[in-house]
């Protein structure tokens, strides 16, 4: 097996009806086993490129691969691979978080014995045992946000992808929410991870790219850059490279 | 095959807990059959066992005019309420509107008089054009005054005809007595004995109403034959407003995102949709059915007789609920928003039940309707639901019926997966 879990090779992608491009010419190579960290301000384009190394938005140059498969022309086998926390809550909000975890479970190729086994573990590490019957939508942000957590990884991926997973929940939450995210990236899982939670981010990852105006303008472990840059945190390393100018 | 299961139990969860969505799906098209049956229903007893109240003033006094009473009475179809010879108009018209009738009647002076010039005018022409007798012609000096008809207008333009039709009716039988009084009279120089006059007038030859079937049967159609199976089919077509509206919201909200990462085609969910609710449309045909069937008859209305061809309506119901669900996926496919789906989705049913036929009788629709009726499935459904309700068809019978429903159906569907291919949805 590839030790790469993520290629992107001379990608280049422009929204329809748009003139100026996202990403234009753009390498990046993720490690497997690395907890990734991709930073930038409003509108750099991270959540584009996060779809696009999902296979939800399709460049219009270049090649992304996941651990060796090419994410476009293998899609149905890549997506097993890999699994997806987006930054919305993405699951049915009439239905149980066990019913949830049922159906996405099947959805990821998961039979029947296998998805029991995993909703019990999972409701049970992310403390919603408890709840485990009662209708999501009745559920506070941040139970609803360890749900959606526990649907990207109910078919244990080898790669997941966290667009802000901890975005609007309490400091409890969050601690929890990180500490499973370190426990899973320890058993082999590459975690690839997005936020405005620079402490978080901090954290969590050993890898960072930062990205602005559709480029890659820094890439390395948090300690190399900030040595680099001479900056004692994130935060004064990402104000260092994008500006503090407002970005819409 | 476990996807599209679990993604089955999925739909029925979701659907079961939406009580909105239930609501409209199962108790609004019963209340709609119960309402309109029972409406349709007392409409007919009007016309048929209720009679309709009329005044009536006559300002005549003689004999022609108290025999037009005499027949208006014995048609039977008017409640008659007799008003003073000096009543005006004004008065009628005053009591009309306190609804205390909602026609009204009055029988000009010298009624009698014209009637019988008229009719020995036409007695001497009939006998003169005979050479039975050479005879100086009675001229009737003026046209017959005519009788007056107050209607109330909230009575609709078929019961007016209706009405108008009885009242000629009594007219002529009053006219043709005379004629026949004084063709008698010419021939016999004697009065017409009175049993003669009431066999001849009366003994009219009676019209035996039977209703076509294709097994034979004589059950005479009603309101509830007629509006059960319109309104499952409307009903069936109504699930546009749940199931568009959850293609959409499944589209919308972040669960499709996470769905299009997963390695399971979104087909699954569409063919997991449209075997839930197709489903769905069968229990709603069982339940409005039971109703009609055995709920009816309790509450007064007619009961629903249903087909003998239980198969064939168990297909025919099939393939309508399949259309309809094949419907509904393709407005939510279509639509970009709830409210989209929602406002087109049920906008469209009404005007397909309207041009359908299913709102008001394919038979008297405009021409220019009757092209466009074609078009929309309801229109197919309710034909082949009538084949087995009314003409008591079998299935074979209402095959040119259901082929067309099956294009639509095709039409529809290859729509749909255009749209999910423009989309990028599959």
């Amino acid at each position: 097996m590839s030790s790469i879990a993520v290629s992107i090779s001379n990608l280049s992608f422009t929204y329809k009806g748009e003139s100026q491009s996202c990403f234009d010419h753009l390498d990046l190579i993720i490690q497997q086993g690395e907890r990734f960290g991709l930073f930038g301000p409003n509108g750099a384009g991270k959540t584009t490129l996060m779809n696009c190394m999902t296979g939800l938005l399709a460049p219009n140059q270049g090649s992304i691969r996941l651990l060796g498969h090419d994410v476009y022309q293998h899609k149905k086998s890549v997506n097993k691979l890999f699994g997806f926390v987006p930054q919305d809550f993405s699951f049915f909000q009439e239905l149980t978080a066990a019913e949830n975890l049922a159906f996405f479970g099947a959805w990821s190729g998961l039979h029947s014995s296998a998805i029991k086994k995993r909703t019990t573990e999972l409701l049970e590490i992310l403390g919603l045992a408890d709840a485990s019957d009662k209708q999501v939508q009745y559920f506070s942000g941040g139970m609803k946000r360890r749900v959606n957590l526990a649907i990207g990884v109910i078919h244990d991926p080898l790669v997941l992808f966290l667009d802000e997973p901890t975005v609007g929940v309490d400091v409890q939450t969050r601690h929890a929410i990180i500490n499973y995210l370190k426990a899973l990236n320890a058993n082999g899982t590459t975690l690839i991870y997005t936020s405005h939670q620079l402490n978080e981010a901090e954290e969590l990852c050993d890898n960072i790219a930062l990205i602005d105006n559709g480029k890659i303008i820094a890439h390395n472990t948090l300690n190399q850059l900030l040595a680099e840059h001479k900056e004692e945190g994130l935060e004064g390393l990402f104000i260092n490279l994008t500006g503090k100018a407002y970005r819409n | 095959m476990y996807k599209l299961w679990a993604t089955i139990v999925k739909d029925l969860r979701i659907l079961t807990r939406d009580k909105v969505g239930l609501t409209l799906m199962f108790i609004m098209p019963i209340v709609l059959a119960i309402v309109i049956t029972a409406i349709q229903n007392s409409t007919f007893e009007l016309v048929n066992a209720n009679k309709v109240p009329l005044l009536l003033c006559n300002r005549d006094t003689g004999d022609a005019s108290r025999q037009l009473v005499k027949a208006i009475e014995k048609i039977g179809m008017f409640d008659l309420k007799q008003v003073t010879v000096q009543a005006t108009e004004t008065e009628i018209v005053d009591r009309m509107h306190a609804k205390d009738a909602l026609v009204a009647i009055i029988i000009p002076k010298h009624f009698s008089d014209k009637v019988n010039e008229k009719a020995n005018s036409i007695a001497s022409k009939a006998l003169n054009s005979f050479g039975v007798r050479q005879d100086s012609l009675h001229q009737a000096t003026d046209s017959l005054s005519p009788i007056t008809l107050f209607y109330h207008p909230v009575l609709q333009q078929s019961f007016r005809s209706s009405i108008q039709g009885a009242l000629r009716s009594a007219l002529q039988i009053v006219e043709n007595k005379q004629i026949l009084k004084s063709l008698y009279f010419s021939l016999n120089e004697k009065e017409l004995p009175g049993d003669f006059e009431t066999e001849i007038v009366n003994n009219q030859v009676a019209i035996n109403e039977v209703p076509i079937s294709r097994n034979g049967s004589r059950n005479i159609p009603n309101a509830t034959q007629h509006n059960i199976p319109a309104w499952t089919i409307f009903a069936m077509f109504f699930v546009v407003i749940s199931l568009g509206s959850s293609v959409v919201r499944e589209k919308l909200n972040g669960s499709f995102v996470r769905l299009k990462t997963l390695p399971t085609n979104y087909i699954v969910a569409l063919v997991s949709k449209q075997i839930t609710y197709l489903f769905v449309t069968l229990l709603q045909t069982i339940v409005i059915f039971s109703i009609g069937a055995w709920i009816f008859p309790s509450i007064g209305l007619p009961a629903l007789n249903l087909p003998a061809d239980g198969w064939g309506l168990l297909i025919v119901s099939v393939i309508c609920g399949y259309c309809a669900v094949s419907y509904a996926i393709c407005i939510g496919v279509f639509a970009q928003t709830q409210e989209q789906a929602n406002g087109f989705g049920a906008v469209s049913i009404v005007l397909l039940a309207a041009i359908g036929g299913i709102l008001v009788p394919s038979f008297a629709m405009p021409a220019s309707f009757q092209g466009i009726m074609k078009l929309s499935p309801l229109h197919w459904c309710l034909e082949a639901y009538y084949g087995l309700f009314l003409e008591g068809g079998k299935l074979k019978d209402v095959v040119l019926n259901i082929l067309p429903l099956l294009a639509i159906t095709l039409i529809i569907q290859l729509a749909t997966l255009y749209a999910l291919k423009r989309k990028n949805l599959i």
